[in-house]
């Protein structure tokens, strides 16, 4: 018999023995389990079901123990108040410092929750069963990337907000603030690959930034330049050229992940 | 009896230069539990990892309902279930969002019925809103199982799932696995205890060396018969 038939004419006793003890005892007849239904193949929004369910699962995961985002956020309000207090004394204008501050606390904070990505799955050793499941692995990678996204645009959201205030710059401005989505798409398309290949290292926390920032170097110099170009008054002819350095390594690297995903987690 | 719907043939393994199987021969058939005893690190639970999928094999293939896993494509995931030491559920989660995650892995509908019945099954329906951290070992093995048959898949691996079990868990564990045999089903079990790998299963097969080296019926086996195979693997049963 085919496996799946047999799938579905097997349930109702399954249910009807683990029951049958207690069932007995109370005289009542045994309940039949449901039947399965699957949907098999079903393309690009079954697809798509199944990265919303990786990043909702992070997300949930997120919202019940608080490992992640509010270690980013506190990090980043604490790095902000002390480049604050460090440049407060010798640097006469604060726009001069503020693009490379910026950037560096969303690189450091952003690998503070890119560490727990995979990590966390390799602690619980729930990983495995991600893999098990009957989905391309690049879906995996892209729920990932969603959940570091939110987590990551959240703490450089909290970044923005308090440098505006410690350094009185005015940073929320709609072309720093595209750029600074743009660098951090990057960013976490790289470092949710970098999570991935380091997960069952056992010096993860250490090996993720030594392989992560050297790569992040044009994500870097063109988020610094863009910030920095926008608050010396230019306009978007200013940072055009680095907006388009940062939109071709966001494709480059979600199109590499998407193709060799399957490889990096090819056996954990 | 029916149908292979386990099939190992000839495979290799190696971990550097650790040799942990060579040339695994092993069939389960539908309506079969076999059972799998061997030495710690004989090379048990690298099997089920490369039964399920988890690894790959450097020789050799598993053919899971005649389709080859070197071949398959991911949707072959949906056959398998799979119990191991670790209980692959999330522990800052619930038991009910555990379950619906995976359901939306595997892309069950209308699952809500399905997750109740299962957990109904476990008796861990009035803890489904607990989150996992919260249980007991037994209740989390009985969560992973749960989890292994939500989607009721036709091969069953479990890898020690009596591990950590009190006897009433063990009991019940005995009754699905009788039942998920009885229902024409392939389950492959490892354990360390002999008694139930003798009484739980149809075949008890033993791994030695990386070699499946005794391959029999449990019906007349005894478990003194076990425990020399154990102790002297190396004298004939």
């Amino acid at each position: 018999m085919n496996p799946v038939a047999s799938q579905a004419a097997n349930q109702a006793a399954v249910q009807t023995a683990i029951q049958e003890p207690d069932r007995k005892a109370e005289h009542l007849p045994p309940a039949p389990m449901p039947a399965v239904q699957m949907r098999t193949g079903g393309g690009f929004a079954a697809y798509m079901r199944k990265v919303w369910a990786v990043a909702a699962k992070d997300l949930r995961a997120e919202l019940r123990g608080r490992e992640v985002f509010s270690t980013m956020t506190v990090f980043s309000g604490l790095a902000v108040l002390i480049f604050g207090m460090a440049f407060d004394l010798r640097v006469p204008q604060a726009e001069m410092v503020v693009p490379g501050v910026l950037w560096v606390i969303i690189l450091f904070a952003g690998v503070l929750g890119l560490n727990r990505s995979f990590g966390a799955e390799m602690d619980r050793a729930t990983l495995p069963a991600l893999l098990l499941a009957p989905v391309d692995r690049s879906a995996i990678y892209f729920g990932k990337v969603i959940a570091n996204l939110l987590f990551t645009l959240g703490a450089a959201a909290v970044i923005l907000v308090v440098m505006f205030f410690i350094f009185d710059t005015p940073l929320l401005q709609g072309w720093i603030l595209l750029s600074t989505a743009l660098g951090i798409v990057g960013f976490v398309a790289v470092g949710t690959i970098f999570a991935a290949l380091t997960a069952s290292v056992r010096a993860r926390e250490s090996l993720l930034p030594v392989l992560l920032l050297p790569v992040m170097v044009p994500v870097f110099m063109a988020g610094v330049a863009c910030t920095a170009g926008i608050l010396d008054g230019g306009g978007l002819e200013k940072i055009v050229t680095w907006l388009w350095v940062l939109v071709s390594f966001d494709v480059l690297f979600l199109l590499v992940a998407y193709l060799l995903f399957d490889l990096i987690l090819e056996e954990v | 009896m029916g149908e292979q719907l386990i099939a190992v043939d000839a495979v290799h393994k190696r971990f550097g230069r650790k040799r942990v199987l060579s040339g695994v021969q092993l069939t389960v058939e539908q309506g079969q539990v076999v059972a799998l005893l061997g030495a710690n690190g004989a090379g048990k639970s690298t099997l089920m990892r490369i039964i399920s999928g988890l690894a790959k094999p450097d020789r050799g293939d598993v053919v899971l309902g005649g389709v080859s896993l070197r071949q398959a494509g991911h949707e072959l995931r949906r056959y398998i279930g799979l119990v191991t030491h670790a209980p692959l559920l999330y522990d800052n989660l619930n038991a009910l969002d555990n379950l619906h995650f995976f359901a939306r892995l595997y892309d069950m509908q209308e699952p809500a019925a399905r997750i109740e019945a299962v957990l109904q099954a476990v008796d861990l329906w009035p803890r489904r809103r607990d989150p996992v951290r919260t249980f007991s070992r037994g209740m989390i093995q009985r969560l992973a199982i749960a989890r292994s048959i939500l989607h009721d898949p036709p091969v069953l691996l479990l890898d020690e799932p009596d591990t950590g079990l009190d006897p009433a868990s063990a009991e019940k564990l005995a009754a699905l696995i009788r039942t998920f045999g009885a229902a024409n089903r392939a389950i492959l079990l490892t354990t360390h205890n002999l008694e139930r790998a003798r009484t739980w299963a149809d075949s008890v097969a033993f791994l030695e060396d990386g070699k499946i080296v005794f391959n029999k019926p449990s019906a007349g086996l005894r478990e003194a018969d076990l425990r020399r195979l154990v102790l002297e693997p190396s004298l004939p049963a």
